[in-house]
């Protein structure tokens, strides 16, 4: 092993079951900051197709994970990151970064935003729209990475390098979300299985 | 379009892996497939930002933010270190997080149910930006160990969890912070998930009795280091490398 003097990452460890008092304490059941975090994505202001995301969780036994923090991260329908090197001007307002907690009695979570749009990949390729998942709960030891595609998306998802990049095709349709129309909007439905029978296809980034 | 600047891929040998039976929860909740690696895009090496005006003023002081009859019962605390990246560079403005039990181990949250009482002083969450050189603090109250259903008489070390943002998704990072001595640390299954003693010893927060404030409170310091990210060798720099 090298032993040049660079520093060693933080070990992670689990987010444990009363993540909520941190990062969504109205959940936990108490009241006290005046803005909580991550619970508007698009803004107002965002250009684009208001959509839905919602699912469940599911463990190895299949049933729902009910204490579950998600994270979102996702460009506008411009294909920018609200980042410094996100590619471009995002609108006002436009966090693209969300915090979705499941329901304590179901397990389903869900988030209202806007469509992404398509954003440059590596060697001028480009990807498919997507939002970024990261999933973090009781039980799980290191956050787990995943992308969410969109159904409707199919010539995009076929070009997509990351999903081309799954050896195994079989396991692409697990980061595909369906959608169905609700009240004139397009709500996408994305589980996420974390073990066994149609496992999420989970990366390391 | 240049390829981005990546950040240096996680030493996986240094996280706990998914599947550690003695914490018997990751039995259902860990992936059975290998990871896929992805080579990093622009949706990797970006991230949220956070400034000042999401935060409010007492957002780092738990012994003030949830108080209203009088201060908290416990041992008076201050946590502070820095916020780094692998190549020792600081982590300017980045949002961390963290919530705790009570100076008994009791959660304010309603799943709690442990019979050690609430402190109606005490709500255990707080969140802070590090400033330009990556020094972040809080005050806090030093939580009590707390019993769990694992084995049947497990108890978790004083802790405190922590949530770090950096500059990019892929270094989005949560863990937990344990107190220099407490004989519960090597008991724990879940500082057990970590195999390597020396990624243990990173998450052990040192008494500093130079930050400490006389007659007041007592201070530890802990560090926290967030994935490096590599220059482009052989290209034209970009900004920040």
């Amino acid at each position: 092993m090298p032993h040049l003097p660079y520093l060693k990452e933080t070990p992670s460890q689990t987010a444990g079951p009363y993540v909520h008092i941190g990062l969504a304490p109205g959940a936990a059941g108490f009241d006290i900051y005046e803005r909580e975090l991550g619970w508007d994505i698009a803004g107002p202001n965002a250009a684009g197709q208001r959509i839905r995301v919602e699912g469940l969780v599911i463990d190895g036994t299949g049933s729902p994970i009910k204490d579950v923090l998600l994270e979102a991260w996702q460009a506008n329908a411009a294909g920018h990151y609200a980042h410094p090197e996100g590619g471009g001007k995002v609108e006002d307002g436009f966090r693209g970064w969300g915090r979705v907690i499941t329901d304590f009695d179901t397990g389903q979570w869900g988030f209202d935003t806007v469509k992404p749009g398509p954003v440059p990949g590596r060697n001028g390729t480009v990807q498919a729209p997507h939002i970024s998942l990261w999933i973090v709960a009781r039980g799980i030891n290191l956050g787990l990475h995943t992308r969410l595609y969109f159904e409707d998306e199919g010539a995009a998802n076929a070009a997509d390098p990351i999903l081309n990049g799954i050896e195994w095709e079989r396991r692409r349709p697990t980061l595909i979300a369906r959608r169905a129309d609700r009240d004139d909007k397009a709500v996408y439905r994305f589980d996420i299985r974390i073990q066994g029978d149609q496992e999420t296809v989970f990366f390391e980034i | 379009m240049k390829p981005p600047a990546e950040y240096y891929q996680r030493d996986l040998n240094r996280h706990p892996p998914a599947l550690t039976p003695a914490y018997k929860t990751s039995v259902a909740r860990s992936p059975r497939l290998a990871r896929i690696s992805l080579e990093q895009t622009v949706s990797e090496i970006t991230g949220p930002t956070f400034g000042h005006s999401d935060i409010g003023p007492l957002d780092h002081d738990l012994i003030r933010n949830y108080a209203t009859t009088g201060d908290p019962i416990g041992e008076r605390i201050i946590l502070h270190g820095r916020v780094l990246d692998e190549n020792a560079r600081p982590v300017p403005h980045t949002l961390v997080e963290l919530w705790q039990a009570n100076a008994g181990g009791r959660y304010r949250h309603k799943k709690d149910t442990y019979l050690a009482p609430v402190d109606p002083n005490f709500g255990g969450c707080g969140r802070t930006i590090s400033d330009a050189d990556g020094h972040y603090f809080f005050r806090t109250i030093k939580p009590g160990a707390y019993p769990w259903r694992n084995q049947i008489n497990n108890w978790r070390p004083a802790h405190i969890h922590l949530s770090v943002f950096g500059a990019s998704f892929s270094q989005r990072l949560i863990t937990q912070l344990y107190f220099e001595g407490d004989p519960l640390i090597p008991l724990c299954p879940i500082v057990q998930t970590i195999p390597d003693t020396d990624a243990v010893n990173a998450l052990i927060a040192r008494l500093d009795m130079n930050a400490s404030i006389p007659l007041d409170s007592i201070a530890y310091r802990f560090d926290i280091v967030l994935r490096g990210r590599r220059s482009t060798l052989f290209e034209n720099k970009l900004e920040g490398n």
